[in-house]
């Protein structure tokens, strides 16, 4: 998928180029104000980007210097709004056959599937009105899959959902991740959700790309390091190897190993788990003497300032060929153990977050 | 209650009737061109259909009069076709009570145009509905509140008109003598008992009607 919009807004100018997988989740990840959200109107169609160029699946959807712009009723996407955009004048089976019947699937193909994807066969009689905040999403999100739609739009589905609601919600979502064939969008500002749910990340400020990429590699970057600042951190892929007997469950990734507490999924399934910058200090030496329970050998692959002031960042390789972690150590502390790019050092996680 | 109240009666209800209807299929594109467009004919077009509220009606049926007359632009090209003049036929009354009554029409339908916003029109759209049926499918739907209100009240407002009736219409019964120009002529002949029964009717209508209106209002029936 391709996409280049440049629009001048009263004081604010978009201007992306964005050339995206055609396969997995693409989060578009900025502060609000930043113009993901108008990025995402542009794709859909609901808002024109004059000269602006778009191809999604090898077909142009916009091309202006051609005069090609397909209004969106001719673009065979699935748009998910942030507050619950739910027909209030039809039943949720009504809805999902509102875009199922014109979008050329009046048998209904995939419905069934849908339906148990995410839950909401209980719910099909049932009026809008009386759905939860994320029973609406769900519908919302089963609607727009039923116009098998070539691309996926979710315009920060879970903002509008308190932290209970958004858990509820959030399996559902890896579900359909790894059911569906076709790209998604995903605009949010929750790093969480991101980490959790994305491939590739599209790093938006300003009405501008600063950076984009495979997740893992770009958040693991120093530069965007520096200016997400407190969201700055890495995400690991883990497997859950075993639940011990103190009650700490076991991961494990290439390159090492991690300890958590709680209960989690079963031995062997994927769990993907966060860890901030802030949330991991150095060592020279592997100390016995601390309570902190992971400990992780690394070398420093290089150093750069930090956005919080008298703070340095410090890009880790973990292992051999392991993934990347980023610490955020206080300046004073870098000078006394003289950090620098080649030496080896032990990472001190204090936190790891889990997705 | 004579044949010739009874007459007026039913013309009334024809007339108010067939502009109810009429000024629906016209209100309607004339509310969503007010609500979607970025125009800047919006303000004056809005000001236009909403003329009639503030001007007395003699105003309206004066121009409309001198409009539709034979010396009038209008009138003269009827004439010029060989069309019938409007003035005092019903044509001309329904011509009349439409341009009368149209901001009771118009400005219901607008503000629940207005109220369900872009949002759902999106949606739609983005569920391959083409704009023209995202209309019917999605937006009347959602209006409709708007649309029973405006119903109501243009409804009741042509029942109610006086001065552009009598100006556009004059008096002739059977013809163009509705209730209100009827009730007129019995108080000026002093048959004080015909007019109680068609004044009293009027009261107890009016009456009925808003209560239609503010009680369907109290249930949460017409206002989402």
């Amino acid at each position: 998928m391709e996409a280049r919009f440049r629009v001048a807004y009263p004081g604010f100018t978009l201007d992306v180029d964005l050339d995206l997988p055609e396969k997995g989740v693409t989060a578009l990840f900025g502060p609000s104000g930043s113009g993901k959200t108008t990025v995402l109107r542009c794709v859909a169609g609901l808002e024109r980007a004059p000269g602006g160029f778009l191809a999604v699946a090898g077909k142009v959807w916009q091309d202006d210097a051609n005069g090609i712009f397909l209004p969106t009723h001719e673009r065979p996407l699935g748009l998910v709004f942030q507050e619950a955009s739910l027909f209030p004048h039809l039943s949720v089976r009504g809805n999902l056959e509102y875009g199922m019947k014109r979008a050329g699937n009046a048998r209904g193909e995939g419905f069934d599937t849908m339906l148990d994807l995410l839950g909401i066969r209980a719910l099909l009689a049932r009026d809008p009105g009386r759905l939860s905040g994320g029973e609406r999403q769900r519908v919302a999100i089963a609607r727009a899959l039923l116009t098998r739609p070539r691309l996926l739009l979710l315009d920060e589905p879970l903002a509008a959902l308190d932290m209970k609601k958004k858990q509820e919600i959030l399996p559902y979502l890896e579900a359909l991740r790894a059911e569906l064939d076709i790209p998604v969008l995903y605009v949010s500002h929750a790093p969480d959700e991101v980490a959790r749910l994305a491939d590739h990340l599209v790093l938006i400020e300003n009405g501008r790309v600063a950076a984009s990429g495979a997740l893992m590699e770009t958040l693991a970057r120093l530069d965007l390091g520096a200016a997400l600042t407190d969201d700055a951190g890495v995400v690991l892929e883990t497997t859950v190897a075993a639940h011990e007997a103190d009650d700490l469950a076991r991961l494990e990734f290439p390159g090492g190993r991690l300890y958590v507490s709680g209960h989690l999924r079963p031995p062997g399934s994927r769990l993907r788990c966060r860890i901030r910058a802030s949330d991991v200090s150095l060592a020279l030496g592997a100390h016995s003497d601390t309570s902190i329970l992971n400990l992780l050998p690394a070398t420093v692959v290089a150093v750069a300032g930090a956005e919080t002031p008298g703070h340095s960042l410090v890009q880790l390789q973990l292992a051999d060929g392991g993934p990347l972690l980023l610490a955020r150590i206080t300046e004073r502390s870098r000078r006394a153990l003289a950090i620098a790019p080649g030496m080896a050092v032990v990472a001190q996680v204090k936190s790891v977050a889990l997705l | 209650m004579d044949a010739s109240s009874l007459a007026a009666i039913w013309l009334t209800c024809k007339l108010a009737a067939l502009v109810t209807a009429l000024l629906l299929l016209i209100g309607t594109p004339i509310a969503w061109w007010l609500t979607h467009t970025r125009s800047r004919l919006k303000g004056p077009v809005g000001a236009v259909v909403a003329l009639p509220l503030v001007l007395p009606p003699t105003v309206l049926g004066f121009y409309l009069l001198l409009c539709f007359g034979p010396q009038g632009f209008i009138g003269g090209a009827m004439d010029a076709v060989g069309l019938q003049r409007l003035p005092f036929t019903f044509a001309g009354l329904v011509v009349a009570s439409i341009l009368y009554s149209l901001p009771f029409v118009v400005q219901p339908i607008q503000n629940a145009f207005e109220a369900i916003g872009r949002r759902p029109l999106e949606v739609a759209a983005s569920l391959r509905a083409t704009p023209l049926d995202a209309f019917f499918s999605v937006a009347v739907p959602l209006a409709r509140p708007g649309f029973v209100t405006a119903a109501i009240l243009g409804f009741a407002h042509t029942v109610g008109e006086f001065g552009v009736v009598l100006m556009m219409g004059g008096n002739i019964p059977g013809k163009t003598q509705v209730l209100s120009v009827k009730i007129y002529d019995y108080v000026e002949n002093g048959d004080y008992a015909q007019a109680h029964w068609l004044a009293g009717g009027m009261v107890f209508f009016s009456f009925i009607v808003l209560l239609l209106l503010y009680g369907g209002r109290g249930r949460g029936a017409w206002s989402r």
